[in-house]
């Protein structure tokens, strides 16, 4: 059984500020990743980042990963478990982790969850057929391992992560037939889609797929417009040669750890389906056991990063370390956090934030 | 228009257009950025001061006429690639276009290319003056293209396949 300050789970942003910012405080933090590597979806952005200076935009994803990676590997009160998944959070305050088929507990006086997010599906026929990918499968194939996922492709969602893996696949040389989006607008930030459109590919807004083509794997994809309540419009089917079928439908918090652990979810559609129940430090509905960034509402690497610094200087300070500085940490990311959600785009979470609060207070 | 298909409206463009008297007097960037996102690296990249204050992190950037140079400093910074620098008194009959360019292959100076427009439409030719490359662009190239002076603000992409 190891003791420690402070386990944290997932070493994505979040994660990774979550640690820095404890571990600078004085913590002692182990940080459990299940991949071979640290830096959750970071690893394969090749694209700059939005965002403020104070989140590194205008920086690429993958550049802030490696910064965030040496400034923890760095750090002598973190210590890193990589190929190793937490299976379970138990009432006797031990998380049991799986290394290699080693079954490690921990027993931590505070726990940050940072588990991100896993990709949607959505039904179609044929949707099982190999050719059909989810937009996170393709960019760890391109930009991870560097294969390309085939040669002419049909995305599936315009929101910024179907616009973003749409300029991955065409910088790696792949065609994109069409972005189609069911939405009569797209959905993600507006430059993305014009240096898209500005390329030649045609972002197809009402439009949904109907089926995939294909007896073995994917030859094409048949889709059609759809009228102001979402309804086919008959006759405007067509098809597309396209060898992948690439989709970008959202993505959804990755619970099952904190629900195990008998943290309460709520319902909040705009933070993406379930998430945990928390308050404005983070706290689950379990006393000790912090969430942040994607888990706590799917949102961005930039917003990841702010909460998993609050989040590290929140248990820091409930461990008594350095109080004054975590306060003023505290201070400072809920300011950014403001800021990061007070335009128009961030209408959607602001909204989603205040539902979580009510259901928080009835609860 | 630009919510649908990505393609700005003529009224958006005519909204970043500068005066002809502007135009005149050289190069000066082009912000393409139409929507409140919560992003502001041009504004901290640019060392003129030449987009104007943003107090709020959503607010949309605007360029100051009389202090933008055409650096272009703030168009290799852009992750929406949404900034051009346009010089209109280039040469008698054409107009210098820098643009943003993270593709493969990459056109060697001198090289004739394709042109293309906003919704990645064909316009017509253009020449390759310079490619500027190397650590301070953090590989987001900037591509400096002469183009027939009518096509200076129709003009945002170059074909690939057009050129090795
Ligand atoms: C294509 C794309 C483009 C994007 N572009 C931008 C952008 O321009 N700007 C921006 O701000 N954001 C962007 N984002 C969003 C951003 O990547 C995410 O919001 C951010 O990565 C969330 O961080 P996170 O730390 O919460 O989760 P993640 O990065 O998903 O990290 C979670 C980590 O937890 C690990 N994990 C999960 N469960 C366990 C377990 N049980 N045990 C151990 N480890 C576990 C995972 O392996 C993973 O490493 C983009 C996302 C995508 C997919
Ligand atoms: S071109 Fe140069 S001077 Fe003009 S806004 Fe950009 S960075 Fe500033
Ligand atoms: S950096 Fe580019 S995308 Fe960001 S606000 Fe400035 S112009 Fe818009």
């Amino acid at each position: 059984m190891k003791n420690v300050d402070i386990a944290i789970v997932g070493g994505g942003p979040a994660g990774l500020c979550a640690a820095i910012t404890a571990a600078d405080l004085g913590a002692k933090v182990i940080l459990v990743e299940q991949d071979d590597a640290l830096g959750g979806q970071l690893v394969k952005q090749t694209h700059m980042f939005f965002g403020s200076e104070k989140q590194h935009a205008g920086t690429r994803g993958i550049d802030i990963g490696t910064m965030l990676v040496e400034q923890v590997e760095s750090n002598p009160n973190i210590e890193i478990m990589l190929n190793a998944t937490a299976m379970g959070y138990y009432p006797d305050g031990v998380l049991g982790i799986n290394q290699e088929e080693n079954f490690i507990k921990i027993k931590p006086l505070k726990m940050i969850l940072a588990t991100g997010a896993s990709e949607r599906m959505i039904a179609f026929p044929n949707n099982d057929l190999p050719g059909v990918f989810g937009a996170g499968a393709v960019q760890t194939l391109m930009n991870v391992y560097g294969i390309k996922p085939g040669k002419r492709v049909l995305m599936v969602g315009a929101g910024n992560i179907g616009l973003i893996v749409s300029y991955q696949l065409l910088q790696a040389g792949v065609e994109v037939a069409a972005i189609v989006e069911g939405s009569p607008n797209i959905g993600g930030y507006l430059v993305h889609a014009s240096k898209i459109r500005r390329l030649g590919v045609p972002v197809l807004t009402s439009h949904t797929i109907l089926e995939a083509l294909g007896d073995r794997e994917v030859t094409g994809a048949v889709i059609a417009k759809l009228d102001e309540k979402w309804n086919i419009i008959k006759g405007t089917e067509q098809t597309v040669v396209v060898d992948t079928i690439c989709l970008a439908v959202g993505l959804t918090p990755l619970t099952e750890l904190i629900d195990q652990g008998g943290g309460k979810l709520a319902y909040i559609r705009e933070l993406s389906g379930y998430v945990p129940i928390h308050n404005q430090e983070l706290e689950s509905t379990v006393s000790g056991i912090y969430v942040a960034g994607d888990l706590a509402g799917v949102e961005e690497a930039s917003s990841a990063m702010v909460e998993g610094k609050l989040a590290g200087a929140v248990a820091a300070k409930a461990l008594g370390y350095k109080p004054k500085a975590a306060e003023q940490i505290i201070e400072e990311a809920h300011q950014e956090l403001f800021d990061l959600r007070s335009g128009p785009v961030g209408a959607g979470i602001r909204a989603g934030i205040s539902k979580l609060q009510e259901v928080r207070q009835r609860c | 228009m630009l919510k649908r298909t990505g393609v700005a409206s003529p009224e958006d463009i005519k909204g970043v257009t500068p005066s002809l008297e502007r135009l005149s007097k050289g190069p000066i960037a082009i912000i393409e950025c139409f929507q409140k996102i919560p992003c502001n690296p041009c504004y901290t990249a640019c060392p003129r001061q030449a987009i104007g204050k943003m107090n709020d992190i959503n607010d949309k950037p605007v360029i100051i006429p009389e202090n933008c140079n055409g650096c272009g400093i703030c168009v290799s910074r852009c992750p929406g690639l949404a900034i051009f620098v346009v010089d209109a008194t280039y040469s008698e009959t054409e107009a210098l276009i820098k643009m943003p360019w993270e593709l493969q292959p990459v056109p060697q100076k001198d090289s004739i290319v394709k042109t293309l427009n906003r919704a990645g439409e064909p316009v017509g030719e253009g020449r390759v003056v310079l490619v500027q490359d190397g650590r301070f662009f953090d590989r987001t190239k900037i591509i400096h293209l002469a183009v027939p002076k009518q096509d200076m603000m129709e003009v945002r992409s170059i074909e690939r396949g057009t050129f090795k």
